[in-house]
């Protein structure tokens, strides 16, 4: 009776312990979630750009640029050109200017998001700052290359589709 | 007897008033009808779903009322016995599945319409600032914020120890009224792209159906057809701190000459703007008008956090602040670009030189502070 | 916890020392049970009294009485305080008294586990509501405590509240699991699980919901507290996390969480309503399955708290379905109970007429419900007094009702005198009557347009919330008159009969009233 019931108090006690780790499962689970439907636009990381792929002409897909700064960065940050026209299947390469005006070096990370947020799962990136941490040195300017194609399997409906890069301070990691 | 009876009595009447009230046109007693098609068919919606749940509850309540009455111990004092019916446990679980089809099609169909963001002539994006909206026209280099108009003296009218001011005193935007509205034209299908500068804030237009969270790092999207001109009023709707309550959203619907009209303007105002922040920033200002204005700028943008008299609240004190007390470039730095992690925002975007110049004079040398240094505008000026 | 296993044979034969060291020591579980429920008691008026400044501040537009930072106080602590004060206590303080009464079981199977749950729990509420002393004040991002207000931005209290929400939470997980072993060891001979009394099965599924989710809810506030002060980002953007994590991760919990306020209510009703139709329960197996699946589904639907967030959609779609296919299970429960009055004898004490009550009203809560389960138009009605209407309707006169039912149901079993009856009719129609008026209103006020959460309003919304300020303070102060009824039972009145009411049927009416310290030493046998 006591063992039995020792037993069956531990692994009461187990499964507790056990949902307290899921709560911290979720947190890969939803990233994954994320990645299947497309949730908060998040994007992917880098992928090689395939010279193979066709790309369809007969389409159009107007990619438009969004950057801003969280507060406590000084920097200045836009994109060069804030929207552009892209066959699906083409590579194409666009610039964002960052500027440091502080007298300081400091480091910057830019954290992406999609709208709409399955068009996420079709924005391919083969080069971009967000990838890294970027450093720069107080007065400096420089321009950031993103380069990106949209999978030709994106769905009809997405004739536009928005990238917002937010750029934040961060503590060095480099 | 007469108790029970009332129960009946009481919680019919309870029924019958909601059921009156909520199904009469009147926005005040109802959910808005809007002006776009897409609010108009959740109210559709909104109306069908109250009719079925009030049918559910006529047949259910009805069944219960009649039980109560006729089932009491002194009309039926030798109860029955049974207590199984597989037959109609079956029939019960299928008919509310049946109900719901009523509901579950029409929105299915709704919300496909509400996710479809394509071919979109206008594009606006909103931010969500701590406690304030930013809206930016991308298409047409124009951006600006949108605050609160109701002045703090009437809002705080009663709790600062005068009379309580009347409904008319208040006025009928009382809370619903900001310096920029959102001027939008009808008949054009606008994207808008949400998200915020601090924490989640949520954009809501009853009249558009619209709610949608404002996520810091993330951005949603949204859209609207507005059907016919007028302003529409709305309010955050995600807890977002203190002010949570005071950061309204009020938008303009107009014709699209007049919305081509009002570009116009708002860009030749925003050259003169520029212009005149430019002469300003030129000028050496004195003491006293660098201090009156810095009075009524510190009222109006930092005395909601750090107090009245600097004396603190959800920001520091101003008061014997070490930044304030400090160097300049220190002080400077943290009204420019704000304070990472906390809730003090960056303000260099939103005021002029010659106003962030006055203010920090202002901090420096009043609220408890001498520090004796004036900061002109052409300081603030260079640093752009 | 082997000591605790291992001890509990002897327990029972415990010298039970009188004052103070009862109390602190007991390890009895009617003891506990009634500290337990008056702990309860003494929250939900604590509760109470926050949410009497939040209708003091907004009975009239314009600032009156608090500023914004302090009403937000108080929402927030109204919300946790009886979330986690009154409602849980109340419904493990039943559990404790109840249970090994209805199943034939001398103790709970873990008693000294038992008495360590509850005394943990005054401290973590100390701590919350002392965190409204502190300097930057106390939590102030509603009981939901969204991120980032609650981490980037919550008050340097937030670290208490985080360690408060732990105490709860082990407290809440430890009294689960001694329900759960109590519940599959110690039934008498006989008592099969389906002859088990619901009150005991609903809160056996209740027990297992504790057990799976409120680790959940520490999981959550621990990264919350990581967030804080050691460098990781679970949920800011700039080191790659999400705010909305946080809410799936809290709503993963809040949901069920709901459910684990309703569940025992809906095994008290299940009691209360046959005792007094003198007719057996209608569908007694399929209320079984009505809760389990309740409790399934609990666990699938969380994310129609957030159809806001911007969910793809295809989430909006699942999310939707999964809620609005809850209606049925709970339909069903209702229509049982009306097949239980059905051709009934039935007479209306006070338990009967809060159950009832329970029934009616829960029912029009849960017609705002699927109302709300429908992702369309929870757009104009999310985050309004719409919400704030209808999980006060499911809450008050669901769990609070249900629990007032209890009490006056079970009072003269516990106490061994009979409460007196015209009081308690009295306090039932005043609380029906306040309680109709405080939140009937707040409908109107949600559809009319009015956030939740807002410490003021534009006067088109002052009617609606006039109505509610009066009717909250009418609420409030009827259940003085309870308190007061309570201690006059206890105190004295007419002796109870161990059968107390003439359709009651189960093994707690054999024990004789009032209950003994000791009951079921010899186990009885169920035919």
């Amino acid at each position: 009776m006591t063992t039995k019931r020792h037993q069956q108090v531990s692994y009461l006690i187990l499964l507790a312990f056990g949902m307290f780790g899921f709560g911290y499962a979720l947190v890969p689970l939803y990233d994954v979630f994320c990645e299947i439907t497309g949730l908060n636009g998040k994007t992917g990381d880098q992928v090689v750009y395939d010279e193979s792929i066709t790309v369809d002409e007969n389409r159009k897909i107007t990619v438009e640029f969004i950057a801003q700064v969280n507060r406590g960065m000084p920097w200045e940050f836009e994109p060069l050109v804030k929207r552009v026209e892209v066959s699906p299947g083409e590579h194409r390469i666009v610039s964002f200017r960052v500027a440091n005006p502080s007298t300081e070096q400091i480091v910057g990370q830019a954290v992406p998001s999609v709208a709409p947020g399955l068009a996420a799962n079709y924005f391919h990136k083969t080069e971009c700052f967000c990838f890294n941490q970027q450093m720069l040195a107080g007065g400096m300017s420089m321009d950031m290359p993103l380069k990106f194609y949209i999978d030709p399997t994106i769905p009809d409906d997405i004739k536009r589709l928005t990238l917002s890069y937010t750029l934040y301070q961060v503590q060095a990691t480099l | 007897m007469s108790l029970k009876s009332k129960v009946k009595g009481l919680c019919l009447l309870t029924f019958a008033m909601g059921v009156n009230a909520s199904v009469s046109a009147d926005t005040r007693y109802n959910m808005t009808e809007g002006v776009t098609d897409i609010s108009k068919s959740v109210f559709q919606m909104h109306q069908n779903a109250l009719y079925i749940v009030i049918g559910i509850g006529v047949v259910v309540f009805g069944a219960m009322f009649y039980s109560i009455y006729a089932h009491r111990k002194s009309k039926n004092p030798t109860p029955a016995q049974f207590h199984e019916s597989t037959t109609i446990e079956i029939i019960w679980t299928i008919i509310p599945f049946i109900l719901l089809m009523f509901l579950a099609v029409p929105a299915t169909s709704t919300l496909i319409k509400m996710y479809d963001t394509s071919d979109a002539d206008i594009t606006i994006k909103i931010t969500g600032w701590q406690w304030k909206w930013h809206y930016d026209y991308l298409d047409e280099e124009i951006e600006f914020f949108s605050n609160l108009s109701t002045s703090q003296q009437k809002i705080r009218a009663k709790l600062d120890g005068g009379e309580a001011l009347s409904y008319q005193e208040l006025g009928e935007n009382y809370l619903l009224e900001v310096d920029n509205e959102l001027v939008l034209p009808i008949n054009k299908k606008i994207r808008f792209l949400v998200t915020a500068e601090d924490v989640i804030h949520s954009w809501w237009v009853p009249d558009f159906a619209i709610k949608r969270d404002a996520i810091p790092g993330f951005i949603n999207e949204a859209w609207t057809k507005i059907n016919e001109p007028g302003t529409y009023r709305g309010q955050c709707t995600e807890l977002c701190g203190k002010d949570h309550g005071f950061m309204p959203v009020v938008v303009k619907a107009v014709t699209e000459e007049e919305y081509v009209q009002w570009l116009a303007d708002k860009k030749q105002e925003k050259i003169e703007a520029a212009e005149a922040a430019r002469l300003a920033a030129l000028q050496s200002w004195d003491k006293t008008k660098l201090m009156t204005l810095g009075q009524s700028v510190y009222e109006a943008k930092c005395a909601m956090c750090h107090g009245v008299n600097g004396e603190g609240g959800i920001g520091n004190a101003i008061t014997g602040s070490v930044v304030t007390n400090g160097p300049t470039d220190a002080h400077i730095d943290i009204v420019f670009n704000g304070k990472a992690g906390s809730a003090m925002q960056a303000f260099k975007a939103q005021l002029t030189s010659a106003e962030i110049a006055a203010v920090l004079t202002y901090q420096r040398n009043a609220l408890g502070n001498n520090v004796g240094d004036l900061i002109q505008p052409a300081d603030i000026e260079k640093l752009r | 916890m082997s000591a605790v296993i291992e001890t509990q044979e002897h327990a029972h034969h415990d010298h039970h020392p009188k004052g103070i060291k009862r109390w602190l020591f007991s390890t009895n579980h009617k003891d506990i049970g009634t500290l337990y429920l008056w702990f309860s008691f003494i929250m939900f008026l604590i509760g109470g009294s926050m949410a009497l400044v939040i209708r003091a501040e907004l009975f009239m537009p314009g600032l009156q009485f608090v500023e914004p930072n302090f009403f937000n106080q108080m929402t927030t602590v109204h919300g946790l305080i009886m979330v986690f004060g009154a409602v849980m206590p109340a419904f493990t303080g039943l559990a404790n008294w109840m249970i090994p009464l209805m199943i034939g079981a001398p103790d709970m199977a873990l008693p000294r586990m038992n008495n360590w749950s509850f005394w943990i729990l005054p401290f973590a509420f100390i701590i919350l509501i002392s965190s409204l002393f502190m300097e930057g004040g106390g939590p102030n991002f509603g009981w939901t405590f969204y991120a980032p207000l609650s981490t980037t931005q919550g008050p340097p209290s937030t670290d208490f509240f985080i360690l408060s929400m732990h105490i709860m939470g082990v407290s809440s997980i430890m009294g689960a699991i001694n329900i759960i072993v109590t519940i599959i060891n110690m039934r008498a001979p006989g008592m099969t699980l389906m002859k088990m009394p619901l009150f005991v099965w609903t809160w056996l599924i209740t027990a297992f919901l504790l057990v799976m989710v409120m680790p959940v809810l520490a999981g959550a506030v621990t990264m919350m507290l990581t967030d804080r002060h050691f460098g990781t980002s679970f949920f800011e953007a700039a080191g790659g996390g999400d705010p909305v994590l946080f809410q799936h991760i809290f709503w993963f919990f809040g949901h069920p969480e709901v459910y684990i306020m309703i569940l025992p209510s809906f095994g008290i009703a299940s009691a209360i309503i046959p005792t007094f139709a003198r007719k057996p329960l209608f569908g007694y197996a399929s209320m079984v399955y009505a809760t389990a699946s309740i409790a399934f589904l609990s666990f699938i639907v969380w994310a129609h708290h957030m159809f806001t967030v911007g969910m793809p959609l295809a989430g909006e779609l699942f999310f939707m379905y999964a809620t609005m296919l809850i209606a049925v299970p709970t339909g069903v429960k209702v229509f049982n109970w009306i097949a239980t009055m059905w051709e009934g004898s039935m007479t209306f004490e006070a338990p009967m007429l809060f159950a009832l009550a329970f029934v009616i009203l829960f029912t029009i809560g849960g017609f705002s419900g699927v109302m709300l389960a429908t992702a369309t138009t929870d757009f104009q009605y999310h985050d309004t007094y719409f919400v704030v209407a209808h999980f006060h309707y499911v809450l008050f006169p669901g769990a609070i009702f249900g629990t007032m039912a209890a009490v006056y149901y079970w009072l003269p079993k516990w106490t061994g005198h009979m409460y007196n009856e015209k009081l308690a009719k009295i306090h039932f129609w005043l609380s029906i009557i306040a309680v109709n008026v405080t939140f009937f209103p707040m409908h109107f006020s949600g559809l009319a347009g009015m956030p939740r959460r807002i410490p003021d309003y534009n006067p088109i919304f002052a009617d609606f919330n006039q109505w509610s300020s009066i009717g909250a303070f009418m609420l409030g102060f009827t259940q003085l008159l309870f308190l007061y009824i309570v201690i006059q039972t206890i105190r004295g009145g007419k002796k109870a009969t161990s059968q107390v009411w003439e359709g009651a049927d189960g093994l707690e009416w054999t024990v004789p009233s009032p209950a003994p310290h000791h009951t079921f030493d010899t186990p009885p046998v169920v035919k």
